[in-house]
C-alpha cells in the first residue's frame, strides 16, 4: 500500500552541528518526490533518516498518521536502493531478491512466486543463478531494485541509484525507474544531485540547500518560477545566466533597472513589483538560455566574448564572458550560427517578459502578471 | 622479454640466490628432524657436522617411529591435542567473530574504551600473566566426567583448564574487527532494511564475506594451540589431560636421551599441523582470489 510520508520540522545534528535544519514536507501516496541538492546539502541524511538508518534529533515523521521515528528499519516497511546497490556478494540474483521475505519467515510458495513476479518484472529471470560480480552496473541496479519491490514496501527510498552508471545507461535506467513507478504506483523519494533525473523523474521536486529546503513544487514550477536565486541556478542546463543589476525606477506598472556598469550602462524596463530592499543594493537578472538572444550591437544591453561553444545537435549553446556577471552567460544560438567561434564579441539582449530578477538577499522579486 | 627486463637479469638471478639461501636456512631444522628421526644416536651425532646431518643417508631405521609409538601415550595424547585444537578455535571463531562485529559494525557506549583495551591486550604476552592465571585456575570449582559429574576444587589436570582462556583472543578480534571494518556498511543497511537483526546481519552478511580473515585466524590460532607449551607443564602435571607438545618430556625422563625418538616424536606431531596449514593455507588463496570482485 503506497503511503503518506509526513515530516514535521525534522532536524539531525552530529555533534553540535546541525545538518537538516528544520524540514517540514509531505509526499503523497503515489508520488514521485525527488530531493535535490549540490553535495553536503542533507538530501542523504534526510532520506536516511526516513529509512530508519539515522536518528531523528528532533521532529517527527509519520507514515499514514503513525509516527515511526523510533521504529526499526524493517517495521517502517521501506525498500531502499543504495548508491552502491549493497547487492549480498555471496548471494545469486534470486537470493539477494529473496533474502528479505526469507528474514520475515515468510512461506516458500509465496516467497517463490513474489521473486518470480520480480524477476520477470525486471527482466531478471534468465540471471536468476548469476552472482552479483557476474553482473553489469544496469543489471545490478535492476537486482536492487528487485529487492525492494519483492517486499511490497510502504515506499521506496533511492539513495542516488544512477550515479554509478555510464550516461547511455543511466538515461535508460531513468526511464525504466519511471515506467516501474507509473506502473506499481508507490510513493516514491528519491535523492539525486542531477538536476535532469530530477526534472524527468518527479512529479514534485525538493530543492535543499545547507539542511534548508530551498524551494518545493512541480519541475515546470521550478524552472519558470524559481523563488530564488539558488533554485534559479541549480534547476536548468546549461544554467541560467545572472546579470547585476541596479533599480533605476519603479511605479505601479513597473520597475527600470540598469545594466552594465558606467558609460556602456544600459536601461531596462521590467515587469516587476518594486524589490522590497533599501537604497541602492545590487539586483540580479537571471536569463535562462533559451531567452537571451544574440543581436546587432546597437540593439545589444550587454556584450561579452564567446568562451566555448556546446553543441548538442539540436542546439547550440553559447558560453559568453560578459562584464558584471560573475559566471559565464549561456544563450542558445540561432541556427544559422556558423560565423561563431570561441573570441567572437556578441551583443546580446532578452525578452522582459521570461526574465528573472532576484533581490539582495537572492529571494525572486515579484512579477507583474499583464 | 623485454629490453628492460633482461637488463635487470642479473639482479633478478641475485635475488633468487638470495632467497633460495634464506629458503634453506628456514628448511634447514625441519630436514635435520625429518632425517635424523629415521638415524640412531651414534649416526645423528656422526653426521652433525657434515651435510649428511640434513639427508636421509647412511644406516636408515624405522625403528625410532616403533618405539615412538610403543611408548604408549602417543595416540592418546593425540587425541587431546586434537580436542583442545578443535575445540578452542570452532569456539575462538565464534565468539571472537562476535566481538570484532560488535566492535566494527555496532555503535554502543564504551566502544572506544574497549578497543584500547583490545590494544593493550595484544601486548600482554602469556608468560606475564600465566602465574596468576594459574593462581586463578587452582582455586575454581570445576567439574569431573570420569564417574558422573562431580564438582571438583580445581581446573588443574582437565582439557577445558586448556581450552576455556584462549578461546577469546585479542589477536583475533583484531584480525577479524580490521576484515569487518572494510566491509561497506551499506551491506549491513541493505540487511537491516530487508527485516534483519544484528545477528542475522553477522551470520547472512558478514560471516560469508570473511571467509579469508576466517582462514587465517583458524590458521594463527590452531597453530598457536597446537604448539602450547608453557600453560600444560603448569596447569596440566599428570597424564590424563596431557597434550602431544607435553608428551616430549618423557623422551628426556630416561638418562640416557635417544635422540632419534626424540626427533621421530617431533616428526609425528609436527606433521598433522603441517598437512592441516598446508590445506588452510590453499583454501585461503582461493577465498582472497574469489573476493577479489565487487559485489
Amino acid at each position: 500500500m503506497p503511503a503518506t510520508l509526513e515530516l514535521r520540522d525534522i532536524r539531525k545534528e552530529y555533534g553540535g552541528t546541525e545538518i537538516i535544519k528544520g524540514v517540514s514536507l509531505t509526499v503523497a501516496p503515489s508520488e514521485f518526490l525527488v530531493l535535490v541538492g549540490p553535495s553536503g546539502c542533507g538530501k542523504s541524511t534526510l532520506l536516511r533518516m526516513i529509512a530508519g538508518l539515522e536518528d531523528i534529533s528532533s521532529g517527527d515523521l509519520y507514515f499514514d498518521d503513525q509516527l515511526v521515528n523510533d521504529w526499526d528499519p524493517a517495521k517502517r516497511r521501506i525498500g531502499m536502493v543504495f548508491q552502491s546497490y549493497a547487492l549480498y556478494p555471496h548471494m545469486t540474483v534470486e537470493q539477494n531478491i529473496g533474502f528479505g521475505l526469507k528474514l520475515a519467515k515468510k512461506p516458500r510458495a509465496e516467497r517463490e512466486a513474489r521473486v518470480e513476479e520480480a524477476l520477470r518484472v525486471l527482466q531478471l529471470t534468465a540471471l536468476r543463478h548469476h552472482k552479483p560480480s557476474q553482473l553489469s552496473g544496469g543489471q545490478r541496479q535492476r537486482v536492487a531494485i528487485g529487492r525492494a519491490i519483492v517486499r511490497k514496501p510502504n515506499a521506496f527510498l533511492f539513495d542516488e541509484p544512477l550515479s554509478n552508471l555510464d550516461a547511455a545507461l543511466r538515461g535508460q535506467m531513468r526511464m525504466e525507474i519511471g515506467r516501474l513507478h507509473q506502473r506499481l504506483k508507490n510513493t516514491v523519494v528519491y535523492v539525486t544531485h542531477d538536476q535532469v533525473e530530477a526534472m524527468t523523474l518527479a512529479d514534485r521536486i525538493v530543492v535543499l540547500e545547507g539542511g534548508v529546503i530551498r524551494q518545493v513544487g512541480t519541475p515546470m514550477e521550478l524552472y519558470e518560477r524559481p523563488s530564488n536565486r539558488f533554485v534559479a541556478g541549480f534547476i536548468g542546463t546549461p544554467t541560467m545566466g545572472f546579470l547585476e543589476a541596479r533599480l533605476a525606477a519603479a511605479d505601479g506598472a513597473g520597475i527600470s533597472v540598469s545594466i552594465g556598469g558606467g558609460e556602456a550602462s544600459k536601461r531596462v524596463r521590467l515587469p516587476f513589483a518594486a524589490p522590497a530592499q533599501q537604497g541602492d543594493a545590487p539586483l540580479t537578472l537571471g536569463i535562462r538560455p533559451e531567452h537571451g538572444r544574440i543581436c546587432p550591437a546597437d540593439q545589444a544591453l550587454v556584450f561579452g566574448d564567446v568562451i566555448m561553444l556546446e553543441r548538442l545537435g539540436a542546439d547550440t549553446f553559447a558560453f559568453l564572458d560578459v562584464e558584471g556577471a560573475e559566471d559565464t552567460v549561456a544563450v542558445r544560438l540561432p541556427h544559422d550560427h556558423e560565423a561563431i567561434a570561441p573570441g567572437t564579441r556578441l551583443g546580446l539582449t532578452f525578452d522582459p517578459q521570461h526574465c528573472h530578477l532576484f533581490a539582495a538577499d537572492g529571494q525572486a522579486v515579484a512579477k507583474i502578471q499583464p | 622479454m623485454t629490453p628492460a627486463q633482461r637488463k635487470r637479469l642479473p639482479i633478478r638471478f641475485a635475488l633468487y640466490a638470495l632467497l633460495a639461501l634464506l629458503s634453506a636456512i628456514f628448511i634447514f631444522p625441519f630436514l635435520f628432524m625429518l632425517a635424523s628421526s629415521l638415524k640412531g644416536n651414534d649416526a645423528i651425532f656422526a653426521d652433525v657436522e657434515s651435510l649428511r646431518a640434513v639427508l636421509p643417508v647412511g644406516d636408515l631405521t624405522l625403528d625410532n617411529y616403533s618405539a615412538v609409538f610403543q611408548r604408549g601415550n602417543i595416540g592418546h595424547f593425540l587425541i587431546n591435542s586434537v580436542i583442545i585444537t578443535v575445540v578452542t578455535v570452532a569456539l575462538g571463531l565464534f565468539v571472537n567473530s562476535l566481538a570484532a562485529y560488535a566492535l566494527a559494525r555496532l555503535e554502543w557506549r564504551g566502544k572506544q574504551a574497549a578497543l584500547v583495551v583490545l590494544v593493550v591486550l595484544l601486548a600482554v604476552p602469556l608468560e606475564a600473566i600465566s602465574v596468576p592465571m594459574m593462581l586463578l585456575v587452582t582455586k575454581l570449582p570445576g567439574l569431573d566426567f570420569s564417574e558422573g559429574i562431580a564438582l571438583t576444587r580445581s581446573w588443574l589436570d582437565t582439557i577445558y583448564v586448556q581450552i576455556i582462556p584462549f578461546i577469546a583472543n585479542a589477536f583475533s578480534i583484531f584480525l577479524f574487527y580490521q576484515f569487518f571494518r572494510d566491509i561497506p556498511k551499506d551491506f549491513d543497511e541493505a540487511a537491516y532494511i530487508d527485516g534483519a537483526t544484528p545477528f542475522q546481519v553477522y551470520r547472512h552478511v558478514i560471516v560469508p564475506s570473511s571467509i579469508p580473515v576466517f582462514a587465517t585466524v583458524t590458521i594463527l590460532q590452531g597453530l598457536a594451540m597446537w604448539n602450547q607449551y608453557l600453560w600444560p607443564v603448569i596447569t596440566v602435571p599428570g597424564e590424563e589431560a596431557r597434550p602431544l607438545m607435553i608428551g616430549m618430556q618423557q623422551f628426556f625422563a630416561a638418562r640416557r636421551v635417544e635422540w632419534g625418538e626424540v626427533m621421530a616424536y617431533a616428526s609425528v606431531i609436527t606433521v598433522p599441523i603441517l598437512l592441516a596449514f598446508i590445506f588452510f593455507q590453499r583454501w585461503f588463496v582461493r577465498s582472497v582470489v574469489g573476493s577479489g570482485v565487487k559485489g
